[in-house]
């Protein structure tokens, strides 16, 4: 798979921009690469780049996030540390862009130096499993608008489609078909599929570029394997 | 069967009140619940709904007091400090006899606190949050699943016994995402409300709807008759969920994000031979005081596990009698307590060092 110097993840609140980035900066750290990770949400509260804060520095990967981030604080303010990402060109950088069009919003003031290096891919995520990206029309409507409020084009598509750990493969494939069609009306081709490693041995022939996910979020106040029963009311 | 969808706790409390008929969302930005309000703006305009974001918490309530008395569900969302503010409307909706439905996604405080996570409202709201005497509807869910399932039944239900109730939820509810299948679409309210202002045409008396009682006599005799409602409800309403309390000498008591943490620890604690069970309250006003009763005849000791300073546990305490001994595990000011900290208090009372 290809990939640019920097690598931009950006879409509908909750389609897994976060997950997706994480793991794309350990893939580019795979290749030898060095890489720094930027945290540019200015949206969520909670469940933030910053909880893989161990897993990256472990691998040797920068982050640069808010100081703010997972505290009682809620400031949207984004570090001046991220203007290193595009100063230093020898590292790889992964952004997260906050979700929908208020979170890219704060990715507009990097846009004009991400242009003039012109060294970079711009990809929108996209989860069918979320109710407010269910349709082609509706994913197109969330489509535009972060390309509106950022004023950065899109270059390609990511499939994540995925219902957290319920996730069957066949969930994966029908995301794919999904995202090719938004790949048909936007022109863009559909860069990568993402999936649990665990679905690899399913999908590895039915769709495209499939990414394996190793770090999936757990919530950190559960052990794997337990959750809740459901209730009848 | 019906698809599942991957939500936020905040995005299914929004859909299924769309989808159990609400039509009005009055609100304030406050995080964590902030996805709540951004899900009607999308929503509403689309259906025919209204969203509107009021110029403060205040504005909110009273906005949903008077869709409220028009005979129309109405609902506004708030977290921990912004139900503050709403005590006063929230009173008012109370003593006119009027539905509505509150969400409070509950973060740390008091004051401004912080924006994590918190039960520390508990009392608050269990008491009628707001002046005079009075109760509301709290529902305390567990999963995104059950956000979505208690939305409606507070809506239903508020509207049964014409009553504000809460869907009392706290910051990780609010902001996990889970997979979810959305309820069907319903209309629990009908169109013919004899209480509702909508219009006489000459045809019937005015109704009014009011908090105003000039007759301290009068005002008695309704304060009365809600009480008596009131009982009622506390005698039909209370739900809760038992986990593995069959052969328990333990009972953990936790609702919302700690009950799943306890779970952790109880399927922790029975590898080791423990026989420990919880007893989750789903409903917190009326809370399942007849089930805690009668766990009280079976288990040696109870163990609150809460994200306040032990609110819950005086309530565990007064429905067993102070029968038996009740220890507390919790977690303030945004922190959750981990399984293991659950697991190490249930270790201690199964080796005697209880501490209540």
């Amino acid at each position: 798979m290809n990939y640019k110097r920097l690598t931009l993840f950006a879409g509908h609140y909750g389609s897994g921009k976060t997950n997706i980035a994480l793991n794309y900066a350990l893939w580019l750290r795979r290749q030898g690469l060095k890489v720094t990770v930027a945290d540019l949400d200015i949206v969520n509260p909670y469940f933030r780049t910053k909880d893989g804060e161990a897993q990256l520095r472990e691998a040797g990967i920068r982050l640069i996030s808010s100081e703010y981030a997972n505290s009682n604080v809620d400031l949207p303010a984004l570090p001046g540390e991220v203007y290193s990402l595009l100063d230093d060109r020898s590292a790889h950088g992964v952004i997260d862009v906050g979700g929908d069009d208020r979170g890219a919003l704060a990715l507009g003031r990097y846009v004009p130096a991400i242009r003039e290096e012109g060294d970079y891919e711009m990809l929108f995520v996209l989860n069918r499993s979320r109710p407010l990206t269910r349709t082609v029309d509706d994913a197109l409507e969330v489509f535009y608008e972060i390309e509106a409020a950022c004023a950065l084009p899109f270059t390609a598509i990511v499939n994540n489609t995925n219902l957290g750990p319920l996730t069957s493969a066949g969930d994966v494939i029908a995301g794919q078909r999904f995202a090719e069609e938004v790949s048909a009306r936007t022109g863009l081709p559909v860069k990568m599929s993402c999936g649990a490693r665990k679905l690899g041995d399913e999908l590895y022939n039915k769709v495209s570029n499939f990414f394996p996910i190793d770090i999936m979020q757990l919530y950190y106040m559960e052990k794997e394997g337990t959750s809740l029963g459901k209730t009848n009311l | 069967m019906k698809e599942t969808v991957l939500m936020k706790g905040n995005e299914a409390i929004a859909e299924a009140a769309i989808l159990a008929g609400c039509r009005h969302y009055f609100g304030y930005p406050i995080t964590p619940q902030t996805e709540v309000a951004a899900y009607m703006a999308k929503k509403m305009p689309k259906i025919g709904g209204t969203f509107l974001q009021a110029e403060s918490e205040i504005a909110a309530i009273n906005m949903v007091y008077g869709v409220a008395a028009t005979g129309k569900p109405a609902m506004t969302s708030s977290s921990s400090p912004g139900i503050s503010l709403k005590a006063e409307g929230i009173s008012y909706l109370a003593g006119a006899d009027l539905p509505a439905l509150i969400v409070n996604v509950q973060r740390g405080g008091p004051g401004l606190g912080g924006i994590q996570p918190s039960q520390s409202d508990y009392d608050f709201v269990t008491r009628g949050p707001g002046h005079g005497d009075f109760h509301i509807l709290v529902f305390a869910p567990s999963s995104v699943q059950e956000m979505a399932d208690l939305t409606g039944r507070a809506l239903h239900l508020a509207w049964k016994y014409r009553m504000p109730a809460m869907l009392l939820a706290d910051g990780t509810m609010g902001q996990m995402m889970e997979p979810v299948v959305l309820p069907e679409p319903a209309n629990a309210f009908g169109d013919d409300n004899p209480w509702a202002a909508t219009g006489t045409e000459m045809k019937r008396p005015h109704n009014i709807v009011n908090s105003l009682y000039l007759s301290p006599d009068e005002l008695e005799k309704l304060n009365f008759q809600r009480f008596e409602r009131y009982a009622g409800i506390e005698k039909t309403e209370a739900l809760w969920e038992e986990y593995l309390m069959d052969d328990a000498e333990i009972c953990i008591v936790a609702c919302g994000i700690t009950a799943r943490v306890s779970r952790n620890a109880i399927v922790e604690a029975r590898k080791q031979g423990i026989k420990v069970g919880m007893l989750r309250p789903i409903t917190l006003w009326p809370f399942p005081k007849q089930a805690l009763a009668a766990a009280a005849e079976k288990v040696n000791a109870f163990l609150c596990v809460e994200m306040n300073m032990g609110q819950m546990k005086q309530d565990v305490e007064l429905a067993i009698r102070c029968s038996r001994p009740v220890a507390l595990c919790n977690r303030v000011g945004g922190m959750i307590p981990t399984p293991d900290e659950v697991l190490a208090h249930i270790q201690k009372i199964a080796e005697g060092g209880n501490e209540a």
